[in-house]
């Protein structure tokens, strides 16, 4: 077994057995159950705004674990025994970014079924959402583990986890939203091009994150 | 090694582990390397046989080694305990076991005494000396001693 494949199913493991999975998917339900009684029960309005409302709470979905992603493996030496391995930080981090990602991507796609039913959304609208968050959610989970190693250690570090990641979402945010619209073709390559970017410098980034915060 | 607290025994095993860089001078190894530490590096809510596997899945040996680590740091009654629910002095044993498992040649052991009893501290005397009787090598920061008299001394000051 590859350092790679044994980190990946100890993380997914650890994600599921630990309940940590199941956050990002309540909060993601919730988010599409309270968004009617805030809008109110205009059914054309809902379906206009609902798939916006999903991405945005994608986005938060996302974020909701990062506290959980690295610094609990800094403080307990478990990446300190990686690198007595051998076993570079780039392997670490995108080991760690696939177990985030499976960890809550595939999951929300799941709930965007019953989640877009609740917000009114159609066939199409559905379609085209599914096809983004499946795009998209690799370079939302590969920007919250670069967050994760980059905040780890430091006080008060889900506040600005939350600052440091939000506005570096926004491209993936305003693409997986206007894929939406029926002439999404063309925000669905950019969100592709946003999220393959994110997924490329990711590892590096935390990788760099990591070593700095050992020294 | 020994020393007073505060005079880098722990940096100088880390610097022989590899994560930290040297200011100067360099080091080279010869042989795979295991390093126990004050952090266990075992995940809480594994049992003590789930995380020990995992890091021998990493250090390609197989279920039989962690198996004879638990035997030799008496912890085998303990295998399907979650570690959460292990004292100080058996997560202390259990980290030793990581390193006994990953049949690593080079042992890097920081106050490796620390929180054992003194069958422990027997069982990790006889394991230090059957890892040297092999081949191996041991360098250890301790304010104890080890049962190691053979052993050559540094005294960081």
């Amino acid at each position: 077994m590859t350092a790679f494949t044994a980190i990946l199913l100890r993380d997914l493991r650890l994600a599921y057995a630990g309940g940590r999975a199941w956050l990002p998917l309540v909060f993601f339900l919730l988010v599409a159950t309270l968004f009617p009684f805030a809008v109110g029960p205009d059914g054309p309005l809902l379906a206009r705004t609902g798939g916006g409302a999903l991405w945005m709470a994608a986005l938060l979905a996302a974020l909701l674990p990062i506290d959980r992603l690295i610094a609990p493996d800094r403080e307990a030496g478990v990446l300190d025994q990686h690198a007595v391995r051998g076993i570079s930080e780039e392997t670490v981090a995108l080991a760690k970014i696939a177990a985030h990602w499976l960890s809550f991507g595939p999951p929300l796609m799941l709930a965007a079924l019953p989640a877009a039913a609740l917000l009114r959304l159609e066939g199409a609208t559905l379609v085209r959402l599914e096809l983004g968050l499946a795009i998209g959610t690799p370079g939302l989970a590969a920007l919250a583990l670069t967050t994760a190693a980059l905040t780890a250690g430091l006080s008060g570090a889900g506040a600005l986890a939350g600052l440091l990641m939000l506005p570096l979402a926004v491209p993936v945010l305003i693409f997986g939203a206007g894929a939406l619209g029926d002439d999404g073709m063309g925000a669905l390559k950019l969100l592709a091009a946003a999220s393959l970017l994110l997924l490329a410098i990711a590892p590096f980034a935390t990788g760099a994150a990591i070593r700095a915060g050992r020294s | 090694m020994t020393g007073p607290n505060g005079t880098g025994k722990s940096s100088l095993l880390r610097l022989a582990a590899g994560l930290l860089r040297a200011a100067a001078g360099e080091i080279e190894h010869f042989g795979g390397t295991a390093l126990a530490a004050e952090q266990a590096a075992l995940d809480s809510d594994a049992t003590l046989a789930d995380a020990l596997g995992f890091w021998a899945r990493l250090d390609g040996v197989g279920q039989a080694e962690v198996e004879r680590a638990l035997d030799a740091m008496a912890l085998a009654p303990l295998a399907p305990v979650p570690v959460r629910l292990l004292s100080t002095g058996q997560r202390k044993r259990a980290t030793l076991a990581r390193v006994i498992a990953g049949r690593a040649a080079i042992w890097l052991l920081d106050e490796p005494g620390n929180g054992l009893d003194t069958a422990s501290l027997e069982r990790l005397s006889a394991a230090m000396t059957a890892h040297r009787a092999g081949g191996g090598i041991i360098l250890t920061a301790t304010h104890q001693p080890l049962g190691l008299d053979d052993a050559r001394q540094i005294a960081l000051t």
